[in-house]
C-alpha cells in the first residue's frame, strides 16, 4: 500500500513539475527529412520562425534523406532530455523501436507533414495536409472555373507510385467526376521536376494539335506547372487565357507566375506544420489536452484575385 | 566512294533510330509534322533532337571516356554544379559571359580532378568518379540553398531557348561539339591513341603514348561536356535546380554509348554512333509521350526497346545472322 502511495506521490510530483515548465522555457527537437525540395527548405525555415516566436529553443537535424540518421538524431533528442520531438518522417515503417524509447522517456513525439507505420499511442499526433483534398480543391476551381464549356485538361502528375500523385490525381478525378464537359485527355509523369514538367507538356501540346485542343493544365505540383507554362508559350500560346494553369503547393514561383498572367490557381500546401503542432503541444503541457491523432491543415486556393505580389513577397525569403 | 560513305550510315544504330522514329510515327501520325513557328522549326522531331541534346553532349565526353575503358559517373552532379554556379552568379548580378565562364570552368576543374584521381593515383575509374558523384550535388546544393535559383537573363536563356537558323540552339551547341570532336580524334592521332590505351594502358605507355596526360585530358572533356549540358538545361527553364538537374543522366549517357557501339571494355568507340544512341533514348522518352501511354508503362517500354536493340546488336546476333546467310546461301547452292 505504502509503495502505491509512494507511487503516486512521485506521479504527482512529476507531473506538477510538468506542468509547471512554462512554454518559453521548453527546449524541442526537429528531426527533418533534408532538404530534397524546396518545399522541404522553406518548412524548416517556417519551424524555426515558429519556435522563435513562441520562445522555444529548437534544436535541429538534418538527416540528409536518411532514416538511421533521424532515428540517430531522435535518439540524441531522448539522451538530452528535451521536452518534445518533431519529427518529419522520411519513410512510414521502421519508427517501432525508437518511437517506444520516447514514450518510456516520456517525451511526445509530434510527426510533422507524413504519417508512419506505428501504433497510435507511439506518438501525441501527427501535422499533416490532405493530399486527396488538395486535388480536390484544384479540380473543383476549375468546374467553376469554365463552367458548362467543354474542357480538354491535361494533367501532369507527380513521380509514378508516389503517395502524393496518387492521392492528388484521386481528388482532382473526384471533383471533376459528373462533369461530362470536363474529361482529362491526356496524363502523364512529370516527376515533380521544372524540366520534365516542360518536356511532357511539350509532348502534349504536339499531340493535341499543338495546344489548340487544351483547355486546361492541372500539374500535381507548381514546379511543373512552371515548366509547362514555358512550354505554353514557346508553342506560341498564351498560358492562363488559351490555356488555363491550375496546380498544388503555393511556391513563390507560381505566384510570380499569376502576377504575370500566367498560373490561374494553386492549392497551397502550407509549409507551416510546426504551428499546429507546437500549439497542440503547448495545451497539452499547459492541462494535459490530448490533441486530435491527425491535425489537417489547410488546403487554401489561390487565385490571381488574392494578391500573387503579397504572397511571393511573403514567401521568397523562406527558402523555397 | 559515295556508296561508301553511304554504307557506312547504314548500321544497327540508325536502323534501330529509324526504326524508333517510324514506331512513333504509327502511334501519332503527326509526329513528322514540322512547322515553321515564330522563326524556329517546331515539331516532334525537333522535340527529340531539342530534349536528346544534353545526353547527347554527355555522351560524346562519355565515349571518349569509355574508350580508354574508364566511366564518369560524375556528369550528371557536374551538371548540376555548373547550372547552380552559372544561376547564382547572374542572379548575384555578375555578367552573363562571366557566369558562363565560370560554369565552364567548374566542369572542366570537376574533369580534371577526376583525371588526376584516375590518371595520377590509378584509381579505378568507377571508385574515382563516384566520390563527385555523390559530393557534386551535395555542392550544388549548397551554392543554391536548397532552393531553384530562378533568373530571367536574356542572353542565358538564350542557351537552352534561343534558335539559330530555325534549329533550338541546344542542337545547334551539340552539333558544333559532335563535329569538333569528330574532327578532334579522327582527323588526328587523339583517337588512336585513345583506343591504344583503352587496349592496353601498359603497353600504349610502353610505346611512347603519354597516356597519363591523354587520360587527364579525356576526362576533362568529359567535364567540360557535361557542363555545357548542364548550363543549356539550366538555361531551359530558367532556373537551377540542384536536386533535379541531370539527376541519373549519366546512366543514360553511358547507355547512349553503349547503345552506339562504343565497347565498355574499352578501345573501340564511335562519338557519332553514341549521338545517336543517345537520340534512340530520347525518341523513345518523346514517343511515349505523344503516344498517350500511362505513366506505369514508361519504364517498361523504355526497358524492352533496349534489350531489343541490345540484343540485335550482341555478338550472339550477329553469329546467328552469319549463320542464317551461311545456310541460305547452302540451300541456294
Amino acid at each position: 500500500m505504502t509503495y502505491f502511495k509512494k507511487l503516486a506521490l512521485a506521479a504527482s510530483i512529476a507531473t506538477a513539475l510538468s506542468s509547471s515548465a512554462m512554454a518559453a522555457d521548453m527546449t524541442i527537437g526537429f528531426s527533418q527529412i533534408g532538404s530534397e525540395s524546396g518545399w522541404r527548405a522553406a518548412e524548416t525555415s517556417v519551424t524555426k520562425q515558429q519556435a522563435e516566436k513562441r520562445g522555444i529553443t529548437l534544436k535541429f537535424a538534418d538527416a540528409q534523406q536518411k532514416q538511421e540518421n533521424q532515428i540517430k538524431a531522435i535518439r540524441g533528442f531522448i539522451a538530452q532530455g528535451v521536452d518534445a520531438i518533431l519529427v518529419a518522417p522520411v519513410v512510414a515503417t521502421g519508427w517501432d523501436d525508437v518511437l517506444t524509447e520516447a514514450k518510456e522517456a516520456k517525451i511526445p513525439v509530434i510527426l510533422l507533414d507524413r504519417g508512419v507505420d506505428a501504433s497510435q499511442d507511439l506518438y501525441l499526433t501527427s501535422v499533416a495536409s490532405d493530399q486527396v483534398k488538395e486535388g480536390k480543391v484544384a479540380g473543383d476551381w476549375l468546374v467553376g472555373a469554365v463552367k458548362d464549356k467543354d474542357c480538354k485538361v491535361v494533367e501532369l502528375q507527380g513521380t509514378v507510385g508516389s503517395t502524393p500523385a496518387i492521392n492528388r490525381k484521386k481528388g482532382f478525378e473526384e471533383a471533376i467526376a459528373g462533369h461530362n464537359n470536363i474529361s482529362i485527355v491526356r496524363s502523364q509523369t512529370g516527376d515533380f521536376t521544372r524540366s520534365k514538367g516542360k518536356e511532357v507538356m511539350e509532348g502534349f501540346l504536339k499531340a493535341e494539335n499543338g495546344g489548340k485542343g487544351i483547355c486546361a493544365v492541372y500539374a500535381h505540383n507548381d514546379d511543373m506547372a512552371v515548366g509547362a507554362i514555358q512550354a505554353i508559350k514557346d508553342a506560341g500560346l498564351k498560358p492562363g487565357t488559351d490555356i488555363l494553369v491550375v496546380s498544388i503547393d503555393g511556391v513563390p514561383d507560381i505566384f510570380a507566375a499569376m502576377v504575370a498572367g500566367e498560373a490561374n490557381a494553386t492549392v497551397e500546401l502550407t509549409p507551416n506544420m510546426a504551428g499546429p503542432a507546437l500549439d497542440a503541444l503547448a495545451a497539452y503541457k499547459k492541462d494535459g489536452t490530448v490533441p486530435p491523432k491527425f491535425i489537417i491543415t489547410e488546403s487554401k486556393l489561390y487565385t490571381p484575385a488574392d494578391n500573387p505580389q503579397g504572397e511571393y513577397d511573403a514567401r521568397k525569403g523562406l527558402g523555397y | 566512294m559515295n556508296r561508301l560513305a553511304f554504307g557506312r550510315l547504314v548500321n544497327t544504330q540508325t536502323v534501330a533510330l529509324v526504326g524508333v522514329l517510324l514506331l512513333n510515327w504509327l502511334l501519332f501520325p503527326g509526329f513528322f509534322k514540322i512547322e515553321w513557328q515564330d522563326g524556329r522549326l517546331f515539331g516532334s522531331l525537333i522535340d527529340v533532337l531539342n530534349r536528346g541534346a544534353p545526353v547527347a553532349i554527355l555522351a560524346i565526353g562519355m565515349t571518349a571516356v569509355i574508350a580508354t575503358k574508364g566511366v564518369d559517373l560524375s556528369v550528371g552532379a557536374v551538371m548540376a554544379m555548373a547550372g547552380a554556379v552559372a544561376a547564382t552568379l547572374v542572379v548575384a548580378g555578375y555578367p552573363t559571359a562571366l557566369a558562363i565562364v565560370a560554369a565552364l570552368a567548374v566542369g572542366l576543374l570537376c574533369g580534371l580532378w577526376n583525371g588526376i584521381l584516375v590518371a595520377l593515383l590509378d584509381i579505378q575509374p568507377i571508385i574515382a568518379t563516384l566520390v563527385l558523384m555523390v559530393a557534386g550535388r551535395g555542392i550544388a546544393q549548397l551554392i543554391t540553398e536548397g532552393s531553384i535559383v530562378t533568373f530571367s537573363d536574356p542572353a542565358l536563356i538564350f542557351i537552352g531557348t534561343g534558335s539559330l537558323f530555325g534549329f533550338p540552339m541546344p542542337v545547334v551547341i551539340a552539333f558544333t561539339l559532335l563535329v569538333l570532336v569528330t574532327l578532334a580524334v579522327r582527323k588526328t592521332a587523339i583517337g588512336l591513341f585513345i583506343e591504344a590505351v583503352g587496349v592496353n594502358r601498359s603497353a600504349a605507355t610502353l610505346a611512347g603514348i603519354r597516356s597519363r596526360l591523354l587520360l587527364i585530358v579525356v576526362y576533362a572533356l568529359s567535364g567540360l561536356c557535361a557542363a555545357i549540358a548542364g548550363l543549356i538545361v539550366t538555361a531551359d527553364i530558367h532556373g537551377a535546380d540542384a536536386n533535379n538537374a541531370g539527376l541519373w543522366l549519366e546512366l543514360d549517357a553511358i547507355l547512349a554509348a553503349v547503345i552506339g557501339g562504343t565497347s565498355l571494355l574499352g578501345g573501340r568507340f564511335s562519338i557519332a554512333m553514341s549521338v545517336v544512341g543517345a537520340l534512340i533514348i530520347q525518341a523513345m522518352n518523346t514517343g511515349i509521350l505523344v503516344s498517350g501511354f500511362p505513366p506505369e508503362f514508361n519504364l517498361v517500354v523504355k526497358a524492352g526497346m533496349i534489350t531489343l536493340i541490345l540484343v540485335i546488336q550482341s555478338p550472339f546476333s550477329s553469329q546467328f545472322m552469319n549463320w542464317l546467310g551461311r545456310r541460305n546461301r547452302g540451300a541456294a547452292r
